[in-house]
């Protein structure tokens, strides 16, 4: 379960302050999936930053099963989301250096091998293209894959350490409609199989029609949070 | 921190890294391989010095004087000879050789041995066999010089005085002597039986008479040392053992291999430089890379632990291949240095220095790329969400000082071990980081200039150009940094070695001396006079010489001075040395009065009065008022000082530290010394001939032929240093290069976008033209002002010359750097101006 109490983000440009978040509160149950929708600037990416642990909140809380994020060091806070919890970005965001076989090894390693499952992680990681259907591509390197089957490998990834949590921003952004489909479908899929709780950063209504559970966003602060029966 | 994700990402992320900044590495290859060079070098060379430790003085004692051994030493040399032991004699001194088939004359250098001499090692001759010949009547022995300047062949004959001797060989190798030194005197090898029908020691003649002993026990060599040290030191005779000699050339080439490893080592510091700037590119580009990694868990210290092994690893490849350019380097050392070893090196791998170097060069590639590579732990991992995300200012944090400490401490011991003593480490740490740290200075201010007086009227190309130079992800500091420290160091040496040769550059103005004349005798002065006019050369001063020695100051003996540990100290040269004097009514263009007054030429009564040079009052400890008591030639002359004169030592002139009042010495007999000048080159070649045949004693020096061989010696001096500076110039063209291929990225990205909003080719062209002319005009400038001042600096205060700046070559040096800068960028640039922006952008992509 994550629990925002009195979330507020100020940055400072150009040497005033600006209020990006004001006086969020929000709880978002377990296994739930949760989109957060609203025009550009309304703070929803600063929202999912909060949320995840990336960033310090200028005022508030945030915990996630009962854990003060504010509370953790900025070391204690990475490895609790290498334990707890995935990420998939618009822009995908793979390392670029790395192969698609390494690029999802890469959280397992840094959890230091141990494997959930009990599986080797080698194993685990052909396991997991497969099922995005990129069985056949491991030792391909992000500049020779397509987006969507880059959105795919950052697909498998987020799921590679069975996080509790999977924080997704824009996912489809940067796709056209049919990929951007066929990716919504794999993460609805992935989700369920895996019973993760899933936070949605979009701007796509279709993909927030999705979700049961939509919080819209507008000037930092939440202007509507309605429970949908999801798809 | 998870250290097994650390090396695994490492790995992993090496391979592309490699690709990215691998050439960035070659600039840590040219620093080792120049100190694996030179070190392992250095250990060739003392091995060969301690295994032919005796041959190198063919002898195990050498005993030499000034002056024909006295009675006392004699004995003691000739008994020793009655009681077994070997006694070499060899007496060396300047003569004219003549060869009466070509006619030509030249100064040499002649020795006449007596005895067995050496005893060690063997001096090897062409046709073979030609040394043992010595002892078979009138025949000599010669350096190849010999031959080709008189112009004759073994077989012919050379004529000394009144004697001929038939030239049986040429020498060809001779341990302990060390070969540049006969371009100024080569040596002649004659029979000592034969060095008084010569007749060429006269009164006065500068020679040298050593005594070669063998006494292969070591104890009745220290034995026989303890017994006559203190005669010895009496007699003014001084020697020389194995064990003393052996110290001597360690110590030398020791210090002359450590000097040498000092200027490898300003490649290797640069290529240090190099390796930050390749990083701290190198980590711009790995934001997003840095930011996932924190997003899924990483640690700070996790992927700061991930790149700094990437770091090192790249600096041990880097360093490894440095290790065997090093080792293919060292092959060819003997010839670039052949001209100073005493003896034949044979190379092999000293392994202290191939680790060293090794080590060496992974801890710079570390220590440098670690301050950049700390930037790492302030990228947030919220980047991985807004790539808009503003850079977080970096903050002067504990690990970034540490860093900066670490990498000084590390400059500063890294120096302090590879020179030749302490004091000259840290100076060369001092001006190196100093030099750097200018140079970065430079290019912060060039471009806050270019910023604050931006052209904003010139043409379109122009600004872009202009721009380039400080928007973000610029080169402009690596570039100065790289390009004005190459520039730096190739100015610097080539401003000191020319200025060491200035002095010595023959004045070509007409009047100027270009012969001297040395070891006339008194009654021969009228003689040569004639002779100098009958070939047309101007009247000339005639220079008596007196040779003395000093036997008290102010009634106190120079055994009583040397003795008394209360006083002042006194240099022990400067009391016993045996001075040659001079006298005349006037002061000379190269002196100047600072105390005192000069005698008027009406002879005057009391004490004669005595000018002394300023440097040498000081360090006798004297002044106006004081008498001295020369020994000339066993008669007391006691003057006073009455004034005191600064000399200028630069010029190169015949200068004195004393010059006395004539009346003082007119009575004693001189032997005479005179510049000369005789312009027609036939003319001089006839005078020298009739000089050598009329006075043979009279020895005279082409100065035209002593600048060549002069100038030849600077340059095979200077020769090893620009050996040296060769890697760091090839590091600075590796950083260059780097430096430029890590912003090709950005250059190419907007040159593309750049064409496909519209711009011509030639545009394209102008603003890669614009900037790279600005980075490379700048950079060049501004290492040819700090070589200017590290020049000066040098020229002044260690070499006490005066200092010339010669511009015209200098200019051209800039233009050079400018050429070579513009023309790399633009080789860069060439994709962008060549292929469709379509092609280009796929490639990037890839």
């Amino acid at each position: 379960m994550i629990e925002a109490i009195g979330l507020g983000q100020t940055y400072s440009s150009g040497g005033r302050p600006l209020a990006v978040l004001k006086d969020i509160d929000l709880t978002i149950e377990a296994g739930g999936f949760v989109a957060i929708v609203g025009p550009s600037g309304s703070g929803k990416t600063t929202l999912l930053g909060l949320l995840a642990g990336l960033d310090e909140a200028s005022s508030g809380t945030v915990s996630i099963d009962g854990v003060n994020l504010a509370r953790l060091t900025e070391d204690e806070r990475a490895k609790f989301r290498a334990r707890h919890v995935g990420f998939v970005f618009q822009s995908f965001q793979l390392i670029p250096t790395l192969t698609a076989r390494e690029n999802v090894l890469v959280p397992m390693e840094l959890l230091g091998d141990r494997n959930p499952n009990g599986a080797p992680i080698e194993a685990r990681v052909v396991d997991l293209l497969d099922r995005v259907g990129l069985g056949d591509r491991l030792d391909h390197y992000p500049a020779q894959l397509s987006g969507g089957e880059q959105q795919r490998v950052a697909l498998a990834r987020a799921f590679a350490n069975r996080p509790k949590i999977l924080f997704a921003d824009e996912p489809t952004g940067n796709l056209d409609a049919e990929t951007g489909h066929h990716i919504i479908d794999l993460m609805v899929e992935l989700n369920r199989d895996f019973a993760t709780t899933l936070v949605l950063v979009t701007h796509d209504p279709e993909l927030a029609a999705r979700a049961n559970r939509v919080v819209r966003l507008s000037s930092g602060k939440i202007i509507e949070d309605m429970r949908t029966d999801g798809a | 921190m998870s250290l097994r994700f650390a090396l695994r990402h490492a790995r992993r992320e090496g391979r592309s890294s490699l690709r990215r900044i691998g050439l960035y590495m070659g600039a840590i290859t040219f620093g080792v391989g120049a100190l694996v060079a030179i070190n392992s070098f250095r250990g060739n060379i003392i091995t060969a010095i301690r295994s032919e430790s005796r041959s190198l003085l063919g002898a195990d004692l050498e005993i030499h004087s000034r002056r024909s051994f006295p009675d006392a030493v004699q004995a003691i040399l000739d008994s020793a000879a009655a009681g077994g032991v070997p006694v070499s004699y060899v007496t060396t001194m300047p003569s004219m050789a003549r060869s009466p088939k070509t006619e030509l004359s030249r100064l040499v250098q002649l020795r006449a041995l007596e005895g067995r001499f050496p005893y060690y090692g063997e001096i090897g001759t062409d046709p073979v066999g030609a040394w043992s010949r010595l002892s078979a009547g009138r025949v000599a022995v010669v350096d190849a010089a010999v031959i080709a300047q008189l112009d004759i062949e073994v077989g012919d004959i050379v004529q000394f005085g009144e004697v001929v001797f038939t030239i049986a060989g040429v020498i060809t190798s001779s341990p302990g002597e060390v070969s540049f030194r006969s371009a100024i005197g080569p040596r002649v090898y004659i029979p000592a039986a034969y060095l008084e029908e010569t007749g060429l020691i006269q009164f006065g003649s500068l020679v040298r008479y050593q005594a070669y002993l063998q006494i292969e026990d070591n104890q009745a060599l220290q034995a026989f040392l303890n017994r006559y040290n203190k005669l010895f030191e009496d007699n003014r005779v001084g020697y020389d053992t194995v064990a003393e000699q052996v110290d001597d050339l360690t110590d030398a080439f020791e210090n002359m291999t450590r000097f040498l490893g000092l200027v490898g080592l300003t490649a290797l510091l640069l290529g240090g430089v190099g390796v930050a700037s390749a990083i701290h590119v190198f980590i711009n580009e790995k934001l997003n890379t840095v930011a996932v990694l924190r997003c899924l868990g990483a640690t700070q210290r996790t992927v700061f632990t991930a790149y700094l092994l990437q770091a090192a690893a790249l600096g041990f490849l880097g360093a490894a291949a440095g290790v065997v350019l090093g080792l293919a380097v060292q092959t060819t050392l003997p010839k670039v240095l052949g001209d100073f070893l005493p003896l034949e090196v044979s190379v092999s791998v000293d392994w202290l220095a191939v680790g060293a170097g090794l080590v060496i060069g992974v801890w710079v590639a570390t220590v440098f790329a670690l301050l950049p590579l700390l930037s790492i732990r302030d990228i947030p991992p919220l980047r991985a969400l807004r790539r808009e995300l503003e850079d977080t200012p970096r903050r002067a944090t504990r690990s970034r000082v540490m860093a900066g400490g670490a990498l000084l401490a590390s400059v500063v011991a890294i120096s302090l071990w590879q020179a030749p003593m302490p004091a000259m480490g840290w100076a060369f740490a001092g001006a190196i980081v100093g030099t750097v740290l200018l140079l970065w200075l430079t290019a912060r201010l060039l471009m806050r200039i270019t910023r604050r007086n931006f052209p904003r009227r010139a043409r379109y190309v122009v600004r872009q150009g202009i721009a380039n130079l400080f928007r973000p992800q610029n080169q402009t500091a690596a570039v100065i940094i790289a390009l004005g420290f190459g520039t730096f160091l190739i100015a610097t040496i080539y401003l000191v070695q020319r200025n060491l040769l200035e002095p010595f550059a023959i004045d070509t103005r007409a009047g100027a001396p270009n012969l001297f004349l040395f070891d006339i005798q008194e009654d021969q002065r009228d003689g040569v006079a004639r002779l100098l006019r009958r070939n047309g050369a101007p009247p000339i001063r005639l220079t008596p010489l007196i040779p003395a020695r000093i036997s008290t100051i102010n009634g106190r003996s120079v055994e009583e001075i040397l003795s008394d540990s209360a006083g002042p100290f006194i240099p022990r040269w400067a009391l016993r040395r045996e001075y040659r004097h001079t006298y005349r009514d006037t002061l000379v263009g190269t002196e100047e009065l600072v105390a005192g007054e000069w005698w008027d030429t009406t002879p005057g009564t009391g004490l004669p009065g005595v000018s002394v040079e300023e440097g040498l009052a000081e360090e006798l400890h004297v002044g106006l008022g004081d008498r001295i008591t020369w020994d000339v030639q066993g008669i007391p002359v006691e003057v006073e000082i009455s004034s005191i004169r600064r000399v200028n030592w630069a010029r190169f002139e015949l200068n004195f530290f004393f010059v006395f009042e004539p009346r003082a010495l007119e009575s004693a007999p001189p032997t005479i010394i005179a510049f000369t000048r005789i312009d027609e080159l036939q003319q001089r070649i006839a005078f020298q001939r009739d000089l050598v045949r009329e006075f043979p004693n009279v020895s005279v020096a082409d100065l035209g032929l002593l600048q060549q061989a002069l100038e030849s010696i600077i340059d095979k001096v200077t020769m090893g240093i620009r050996f040296m500076a060769l890697f760091s110039i090839g590091s600075g063209i590796i950083v260059l290069l780097g430096a430029i291929a890590t912003s090709r990225f950005h250059r190419i990205r907007e040159g593309v976008l750049l064409k496909t909003l519209g711009a011509t080719r030639r545009q394209i062209g102008q603003i890669l033209f614009t900037e790279y002319f600005a980075l490379g005009s700048l950079a060049g400038l501004t290492g040819i002002l700090l070589a200017g001042i590290a020049g000066w600096g040098l020229v002044r205060f260690l070499f006490e010359l005066n200092f010339h700046f010669p511009i015209a070559h200098f200019a051209a040096l800039w233009l050079g750097v400018v050429a070579l800068t513009t023309g790399i960028g633009l080789a860069n640039g060439r994709d962008v101006l060549k292929k469709p922006p379509l092609a280009v952008i796929r490639e990037l992509a890839e």
